[in-house]
């Protein structure tokens, strides 16, 4: 069968199982997006291209499989650079389609013309240039191959124009060894004498904390981390990226720890005498101070990426392998020993615990009602959500309170730009999330300076009938750097004022097809998030004004020992 | 050593030990696919991450044209040399990474040095290339092209007795390096 190259690749997307992607054509692409016409795909035609890359993400966290999305030359492509940064820093399957200048004109700055494949270099898992027609269903499947198997990541291929309207006889690679990738061999299987000396470690800890990252997430693990903790007993934190991995209504789960994670969590940690990693990588924004953190704790770190294990922090035992099989190893471990006791008496670790608990829950103070809370709004729409609502966020204050103080029962229901920290994340994100898991309601919880920067995706939701909901948690500041100024420069506020009403966000939102909603006082939220509620055939957006000098605590300072974490102050007494 | 993932031992430290005049660098033979864009991404790699790279040295195989060998000397001091190799294999295009301690390797190195001579100069320095089994490659009026080939502490010694002559232009490769052969085999 002959196919031009456009046909090739469109074939080779069918192939794969895509059933949408997420795209903005222009010159470069152009004989690509013929095809589209005839495909079974769907394809989503937004109004950035930045759009494009974040709503292919967010399907991609909500549903577990590759997002994919499609662009042109030259500023198409850069435009997307910043998702798959965000998709890199998040291990997040992307697969980004780019257009490229016909062959005879690459190198000579050619109209729309950028080295994209340079450019992302170090920002995607591979990229390739296609240069022969013939490489098109083998690199398509190979860069399928590469984004979602292994520690997941973006790819990108680069098509040009040329190669795309040149003809191919169609082939399909039956094989992993017709992908032509001699170097990639991703490992998944844990070995099992570290297994073992896994299982002998955790039986000899006093005071253990199973630290779980998105690993646990990709790995599609949360099932075994719940079998797990059920047959150690084993307290149990969920790094930002990994909210929902474990329930956090379980009894074992002290929440989010790090920078603004729970007290409990945070200082579990720090006084443990053993980390159990699973699927996380000791980022900065968990360990505080690194020299400083846990100083008594032996580790134990599980990661599909070989690299992981010692980059931060030198585990005692580190086993490269897949979370899901690991953990499911290290149970069998634990059975195979028979009677003996899988760990010690863990009570007294419980009894401190608690006492962490009873002193430091998660705290705000109402301020007698006077202004609308933050938290209170994230409360009030966790309670009136229907169960596995999907949460996503942008970055900022509004994210930190979301994680906070939602409550995620299961995975795959957070969805949020994590060590990138890209503002501007949750709209996009939110639609890809909708698109993907139309069954369920997804609401976006969103800063008034993220919702800024991509707002003009609500039309593409709009235009396409995605009804998700946005929560603006506005306080007219970048609320975070807003924090950082009042705590660290000595309440010098240098360029973080926004405005509540420039723009009009219900005005705004009517403009892009979405019905707005405004509430002003705290007796307002419960109407306007029961309204919002009840709005399914279009995307609503509702205006919280918020309190703008709320903070988000507990708060360890960059860079100091999580030992130094700050509480609320109306808990600093008890400290 | 090639890089295993699947075995790999962590090792408390992380950096390896330097007492007793070990050194501060190691070789990396690295085996990579021979496509366009390779060398970028091994560079580009060692910049993101950090690394320091003494020399490199790139050419083909002549086991199979669809690889290279990339020769890393890599500066151990800037960074753990197990988080160099297993930074480097998760290049998709990087096959194999062999690890060569300076003491189970050959290493050896090229130089080539234009060195301008008056009358007297000219026999002394045409003496020393002999000494170090080098070789007068280019002649000019005033000036010698020289090259030595050797291990890289014999470049060092023969790049420092050149000190006292007027060198015009030195150019030397970065090292290459195979594996010790084992006498029993």
């Amino acid at each position: 069968m002959k196919l031009t190259g456009a046909q090739a690749l469109i074939k080779s997307l069918e192939m794969q199982g895509v059933d949408v992607m997420f795209g903005l054509p222009g010159g470069a692409i152009l004989p690509v997006y013929d095809p589209i016409i005839d495909s079974s795909i769907r394809h989503i035609l937004v109004r950035h291209e930045q759009g494009a890359g974040h709503m292919a993400e967010g399907y991609a966290m909500a549903t577990g499989r590759p997002g994919v999305a499609m662009v042109t030359s030259g500023p198409g492509a850069t435009n997307i650079v910043t998702p798959l940064a965000n998709a890199y820093m998040d291990s997040t399957p992307l697969i980004v389609v780019s257009g490229q200048v016909a062959t005879p004109s690459i190198g000579t700055d050619a109209f729309q013309e950028c080295d994209i494949t340079g450019v992302t270099m170090g920002i995607t898992k591979h990229n390739w240039l296609i240069k022969d027609v013939a490489d098109i269903p083998r690199v398509v499947a190979a860069a399928f191959h590469v984004a979602t198997t292994g520690r997941p990541g973006p790819v990108l291929v680069d098509l040009p124009k040329d190669i795309s309207n040149q003809p191919m006889e169609w082939y399909w690679p039956e094989t992993i060894d017709d992908l032509d990738l001699p170097g990639y061999h991703p490992v998944t299987l844990g070995d099992p004498v570290l297994v073992g000396q896994a299982a002998e470690l955790i039986a000899s800890a006093h005071r253990p904390v199973l630290y779980v990252g998105g690993g646990v997430l990709k790995a599609r693990a949360a099932e075994a981390l719940r079998a797990l903790a059920d047959r150690t007993g084993i307290p149990v934190v969920t790094t930002l990226m990994a909210r929902g991995a474990f329930p956090d209504s379980h009894p074992q789960a002290l929440g989010m720890p790090g920078m603004h994670g729970h007290y409990t969590a945070v200082t579990a940690m720090q006084r443990s005498d053993l980390l159990i990693n699973l699927g996380a990588r000791f980022d900065d924004r968990v360990t505080g101070n690194v020299r400083t953190f846990a100083p008594e704790a032996k580790v134990i770190h599980v990661d599909i990426d070989p690299a992981e294990l010692g980059k931060v922090r030198m585990p005692d035992v580190g086993i490269a392998g897949d979370c899901r099989q690991v953990i499911e190893e290290l149970l069998l471990a634990m059975d195979a020993h028979g009677d003996a006791p899988v760990v010690q008496d863990l009570e007294p670790w419980w009894h401190q615990i608690r006492q962490w608990q009873e002193r430091f829950p998660l705290h705000y103070s109402d301020d007698d009602g006077r202004a609308i809370k933050p938290q209170s709004v994230v409360e009030q729409l966790r309670d009136a959500a229907p169960p596995d609502t999907i949460v996503v966020a942008g970055v900022g204050q509004h994210q930190m309170w979301a994680s906070q103080f939602w409550t995620f029962d299961s995975p795959y229901t957070w969805v949020n730009s994590g060590g990138a920290g890209t503002m501007g994340f949750a709209v996009p994100a939110s639609i890809g999330a909708k698109v993907g898991r139309p069954d369920r309601t997804v609401w976006a919880i969103d800063g008034d300076g993220c919702f800024q920067m991509t707002a003009q995706e609500l039309v593409t939701a709009s235009a396409e009938q995605i009804p998700v909901k946005i929560a603006i948690l506005n306080n007219a500041y970048l609320g975070m750097v807003r924090q950082w100024q009042e705590m660290f420069y000595e309440e010098r506020y240098s360029e973080v004022y926004l405005s509540p009403d420039l723009p009009d966000y219900v005005k705004w939102a009517e403009a892009m097809g979405c019905v707005g909603i405004r509430a002003e006082t705290p007796e307002d939220v419960g109407p306007a998030i029961e309204k919002a509620n009840s709005i399914d055939d279009r995307p609503v957006v509702v205006d919280f004004r918020t309190d703008a000098f709320e903070k988000v605590f507990p708060m360890v300072p960059a860079g100091a020992s999580n030992d130094d974490i700050v509480v609320h102050p109306d808990q600093a007494a008890q400290r | 050593m090639t890089a295993d993932p699947g075995t790999l031992r962590a090792v408390r430290g992380g950096r390896p030990m330097r007492s007793g005049g070990a050194p501060r660098h190691h070789i990396l033979s690295v085996l990579v696919e021979n496509k366009a864009g390779v060398l970028a991404r091994v560079a580009g790699l060692f910049s993101r991450r950090g690394f320091n790279i003494y020399s490199l040295a790139v050419a083909p195989t002549d086991e199979d044209e669809r690889f290279s060998r990339i020769t890393i000397v890599v500066d151990v001091e800037t960074a753990p040399l197990e988080q160099v190799i297993m930074q480097l294999d998760k290049l998709v295009n990087v096959v194999s990474i062999d690890e060569l301690s300076p003491a189970e390797a050959v290493e050896r190195e090229l130089v080539l040095v234009t060195v301008a001579v008056g009358p007297t100069e000219r026999s002394q320095v045409i003496q020393l290339a002999g000494v170090f089994g080098g070789d007068v490659v280019s002649v000019g009026g005033d000036r010698l092209t020289i090259m030595v080939a050797g291990r890289p502490e014999k470049i060092d010694d023969f790049e420092g007795l050149l000190e006292q002559y007027n060198v015009v232009e030195l150019q030397r490769t970065g090292r290459v390096a195979l594996p010790k052969l084992d006498r029993r085999h």
